[in-house]
């Protein structure tokens, strides 16, 4: 399969990148790993007309600790991600949710910032970095403005980003010491989740990321309200669809999602709890 | 670098792209549309056959290949991203002088192939999972060749393979 006929530019810098967006419009998409992207071209389902290349903006791959929270950039390569001593001390959660996208070669090449522009309700770390509470940072033509997780995601592959908008980082706050699980329910190795759950404990609080849920990544936000106020594991997971609208396909019907979610939201919780 | 040839734009998508890619240690300078996928230029421009093509979708790693060292689906990159790059093919794991490299050789020792047709793709998975993980345990293997589908199912030799060559010097 071979993608419709596109031009292809590479950015030097990311001004340049929003820059090129703004001047080729619409039709126009960034490429970063392009491990969401060229799938959708090479089924013509996406027919860009302008590719801007930002893969290599080295300058936007780095784990850096920032004092309450890890600073991402968004070009940092799942395996990145998976591997990284800083997250694995301060939000060990996302780096396994990295270390369960794809599989290898995928991880080699897509980037985090990737995915969660691309916000499939499917993908693992858009899901995952909602749950952690996470603010991304995007960059346009007149600067850069934050956008929290909780805001971003507004349908099925539609997000806060304008158009001529790119995101540069994710910003993570540290749950170091926090009890985590993720919870990945597939039929196939590398295949996406039927359903996925993110979820963490700390002092009181509490994060529960749903995947593919809805139309969008689901906060579970009535999970963490039942264990705020006192609810045991099973009783809050009880809620764990209460936010979710899921669809039927080839894998699973509304309600089997439904059942599985509660399912594994209490297995989830049950881990994060020990 | 990635250059248009012949000036401005006539329409949209009829560029041709220059890249200049090192494949197995030889530079090879090509025109591409910036469409062609790696594995069709390194199959179609360059004849490196050895990379198969096999679900066309990034999911049975038939494609995989290495890029700067690592291994990579061909199939879900474009050439023009492989600009300025270094890419080794199966072709390119041999010694000059045609000994086989330790992955290859373990896989022909334990049997790991039936049909053959995922078997490029797996020796640079395989390999690839060494220089990451040197020593790993029998499910770190099986993890680490999650990407690559074998339709016989000789999964169990393809295993055995990679854990010989963990211990036969295929980390290195």
């Amino acid at each position: 399969m071979i993608p419709a006929a596109f031009d292809y530019v590479r950015a030097e810098s990311a001004e340049q990148a929003i820059s090129l967006i703004g001047q080729y419009g619409d039709d126009a998409k960034f490429l970063a790993g392009g491990h969401s992207l060229l799938p959708l071209m090479k089924l013509r389902l996406a027919q860009p007309t302008v590719l801007v290349d930002i893969g290599r903006l080295a300058d936007l791959s780095y784990i850096r600790d920032a004092g309450d929270h890890i600073a991402i950039g968004a070009l940092t390569r799942h395996m990145d991600v998976e591997t990284s001593s800083v997250l694995a001390e301060h939000v060990p959660l996302l780096a396994n949710a990295a270390s369960n996208v794809g599989d290898p070669q995928v991880r080699h090449r897509g980037t985090i910032g990737g995915s969660i522009a691309h916000s499939d309700p499917a993908s693992d770390l858009p899901a995952t970095t909602l749950a952690l509470g996470a603010t991304y940072v995007a960059q346009g033509p007149n600067g850069t403005r934050e956008i929290a997780a909780k805001d971003f995601f507004l349908g099925f592959l539609t997000t806060a980003l304008a158009a001529d908008e790119l995101l540069t980082e994710i910003r993570v706050p540290k749950i170091t010491g926090a009890g985590w699980s993720f919870q990945k329910f597939n039929r196939r190795a590398q295949d996406w989740a039927i359903v996925g759950v993110a979820a963490w404990r700390l002092n009181g609080a509490s994060g529960v990321g749903l995947v593919n849920m809805g139309s969008t990544p689901i906060l579970a936000a009535s999970v963490s309200a039942a264990l705020a106020s006192g609810a045991g594991v099973a009783e809050a997971a009880e809620l764990a669809a209460a936010e979710s609208e899921p669809q039927s396909d080839l894998n699973a019907s509304p309600e089997y999602r439904v059942h599985l979610a509660k399912v594994l939201v209490r297995r989830a919780l049950e881990e994060a709890s020990k | 670098m990635c250059q248009p040839l012949g000036g401005t734009t006539i329409r949209r998508g009829s560029l041709i792209m220059q890249i200049t890619v090192i494949v197995n240690g030889a530079v090879h300078t090509s025109e591409v549309e910036p469409r062609t996928l790696l594995v069709h230029y390194v199959r179609e421009t360059l004849g490196l056959t050895g990379t198969n093509i096999g679900c066309d979708t990034s999911s049975c790693g038939a494609c995989s290949l290495h890029l700067n060292g690592e291994a990579v689906k061909s199939c879900t990159i474009l050439a023009v991203q492989a600009d300025g790059q270094d890419i080794t093919t199966i072709e390119g794991m041999a010694a000059a002088d045609g000994t086989m490299h330790p992955m290859q050789q373990a896989f022909m020792e334990n049997h790991a192939l039936q049909c053959g047709y995922c078997t490029p793709g797996m020796v640079m998975a395989a390999s690839s999972l060494l220089k990451e993980n040197p020593d790993p345990t029998e499910r770190e293997v099986r993890l680490g060749l999650e990407g690559n589908l074998c339709r016989c199912t000789g999964y169990h030799n393809i295993v055995q393979a990679v854990l010989a060559a963990a211990t036969n010097g295929a980390n290195r």
